[in-house]
């Protein structure tokens, strides 16, 4: 390449000219993370798929991260990137869309990517993976494994998100176990380990002997495998933390859609559009099922199966609220995706009131 | 182990860091030196503190480590607010910006990594008495640690000649130069001395509450300690029940949820805050005679040559 370079310059010298750069320009990508990139959770999986881009395209692209990003302070992050010639880039928390669109306005010829979001643009598009899916699977397995039908759950804060992961974990549950009980503690925060780990001791306390997460930092599973209970990792593979005590964990794997999106980029064809896939896509994926009887195993694998193929669904209808009564079902046999992404409601069965 | 047992247990624990935090901002603040950048020498503490632990494979040099870091960040504020007189709020924020940053930089290598937490500390024949057992002795070290250092402190400041010294030229640093006291070299102690109390709060967090290190894990419990100062009114045996009133509010409310009895977590997530705003009304009204607040609190000090 040095060569060439040196063989167009000595010839652009030779022509009187001045030389046009004969490298073709890389393409520049700029990542927002809401946390730290080494929360091993959400923000570490985004830059994994960061990493994924510039393992595809060697020499083609240069890829920026800001991480820790406030999420009511992001505009001036987004702008610094975009006035800095990224071409592409992407904002990966919900707190990040009114920035993201402000910015984008301001910057036609910039293409914006904003996780978890519903509000798009000519040039922005959203993205987010069907996480609940995986819910459901772990609350299969749990349903089968607990002895004390006792199982605890550590969320952040009471958002749609978050209440449609603890009802599909709760269906998933009622499916084995008509028993099952579940105990759900908010930790309002996504990341302060130490609350973490104290609201997973309050649950097993409780008697709650499967604890299972919607926070960031692996401190609940690390006081489940203290206690020998068992429990879920969340956003990344988390086994080292609880080699006894991890079922299974929700890996959200964004590499695939990154590398897909930079290559539409790269030939010109990128187009703004709302992509919400899961575990067929392979968005969303389950960690290698551990430290379960082989019955157990078995089930997990083929409720995941069934839910890859379409053959389940985990809101498939009649679902019934916490008075009994029947959700008006707006998708076809299940609960549409925008009943999912605004939930508000429990499902029957879980003996809590949800904050308002 | 009962449920009461139970709740207490992590009550102490979550009190733990922020007491240890908060003894050694007793002593900074009593000297006349408001530092602000509790949050970031616990962060380094943490990080500092985890990566020796894990490359020496030993907790007691681990401890040393996170006690050095939050020592040599401390002199870096000492350096800038005692020998230059700068500004001590605006330092002291930087500190703290300093201090999350560079422990990002050092713990960047052992993000993901485990070890296993620090035990408990059995008094043998102690811990297996009967109720009181475990409550008074079934803890880890530093629960010992952070009571035996609540004491020696209290007795310091209220007994000693020393602690006379101190509180003297926190008062008034003018009179106490005048009366030919120490002013700086004392504050520059004191300063040292709060870093590694805030070192060893953040090696508190690393290794035994979570035992893994990860950016931003102090999650604000900086700031709690410094809330918690005001609300001790600047006495370490009050810092002591603030910071079990300060941690149990903030497990008690997880218990509560666990056994679904429905208050709002939103609002007792908030009670620490809550908590100081009361004691400073209190203060402010049963205020009479004398204030508690340090008098030279945050003021530069320039001896006149």
């Amino acid at each position: 390449m040095r060569h060439i370079l040196k063989l167009a310059g000595a010839l652009a010298l030779a022509a009187g000219l001045a030389a046009p750069a004969a490298a073709q320009e890389k393409l520049k990508i700029g990542f927002i993370y809401v946390g730290p990139v080494g929360d091993h959770g959400w923000s570490y999986q985004h830059d994994q798929g960061r990493k994924a881009i510039e393992a595809a395209f060697p020499g083609k692209v240069e890829t920026t991260y800001v991480e820790s990003v406030p999420e009511a302070d992001s505009d001036r992050s987004i702008e610094q990137l975009a006035r800095t010639g990224h071409k592409l880039i992407f904002t990966t928390s919900f707190g990040f869309m009114e920035p993201t669109l402000k910015v984008a306005a301001k910057y036609p010829n910039v293409m914006f990517e904003h996780a978890t979001g519903y509000k798009r643009a000519k040039n922005v598009a959203t993205y987010s993976g069907r996480f609940h899916e995986g819910r459901y699977v772990q609350g299969v397995i749990a349903g089968k494994m607990t002895k004390s039908n006792i199982i605890g759950y550590v969320g952040a804060y009471p958002i749609p998100e978050v209440v449609a992961g603890i009802n599909a974990f709760m269906l998933g549950a009622q499916s084995v176990n008509p028993n099952v009980k579940v105990k759900i503690v908010w930790a309002n925060t996504w990341f302060d380990p130490g609350k973490e780990g104290d609201a997973a001791k309050a649950l097993l306390a409780q008697g709650a002997d499967i604890i299972t997460q919607h926070t960031d930092s692996p401190a609940p599973l690390q006081q489940a495998e203290a206690a020998g209970k068992f429990a879920f990792g969340q956003a990344s593979d988390m086994i080292r933390f609880a080699p006894k005590g991890q079922l299974t964990a929700i890996i959200d794997d964004w590499a695939p859609y990154y590398v897909e999106r930079t290559r539409a980029m790269l030939e010109g064809k990128w187009q703004s559009h709302d992509v919400w896939d899961g575990l067929a896509k392979g968005k969303v994926k389950m960690a290698p099922y551990t430290n379960m009887p082989d019955d157990v195993k078995k089930l997990a694998l083929e409720t995941e199966e069934a839910i890859k193929t379409g053959k389940l669904d985990p809101f498939k209808c009649p679902v019934l609220d916490q008075d009994g009564k029947q959700v008006e079902c707006k998708g076809k046999g299940a609960l549409s995706d925008p009943q999912i992404l605004s939930m508000n409601f429990y499902v029957k069965g879980i003996d809590d009131k949800l904050p308002k | 182990m009962g449920m009461t047992e139970a709740v207490l247990l992590t009550v102490i624990a979550a009190a733990v860091p922020l007491l240890l935090a908060a003894l050694g901002e007793v002593v900074v603040e009593r000297a006349g030196v408001l530092n602000l950048g509790i949050e970031g020498m616990m962060a380094v503490g943490a990080s500092c503190g985890f990566a020796a632990a894990t490359l020496s494979g030993s907790t007691t040099v681990g401890i040393v480590a996170a006690v050095a870091a939050g020592v040599a960040l401390s002199a870096v504020f000492a350096l800038l607010t005692l020998g230059f007189a700068a500004n001590q709020v605006a330092s002291g924020l930087a500190l703290t910006i300093m201090g999350l940053g560079l422990s990002g930089l050092i713990g960047a290598g052992f993000v993901g990594r485990t070890r296993e937490a620090v035990g408990r500390l059995d008094v043998p024949g102690l811990t297996d008495l009967p109720a009181v057992g475990p409550l008074l002795f079934g803890h880890d070290p530093f629960v010992y640690g952070a009571a035996a250092l609540t004491l020696g402190i209290a007795y310091f400041l209220k007994r000693s000649h020393p602690g006379l010294v101190l509180r003297s030229i926190g008062e008034n640093h003018v009179s106490a130069h005048a009366l030919g006291l120490p002013v700086l070299r004392v504050r520059v102690l004191a300063v040292l001395f709060g870093g590694a109390c805030a070192g060893l709060a953040g090696a508190y967090l690393s290794l035994v509450y979570t035992p893994f290190w990860s950016p931003g894990m102090t999650a604000g419990r900086g700031w709690i300690a410094l809330a918690l100062v005001v609300f001790a009114s600047w006495r370490p045996l009050r810092a002591a029940a603030g910071a079990l009133v300060f941690g149990g509010a903030t497990v008690l409310q997880l218990h509560a949820q666990a056994a679904s009895l429905g208050l709002p977590s939103q609002a007792l997530s908030a009670l620490p805050y809550l908590a100081t705003v009361v004691a400073l009304v209190v203060m402010s009204i049963g205020r009479g005679r004398t204030s508690a607040v340090p008098g030279s609190l945050g003021v530069p000090f320039v001896p006149d040559r």
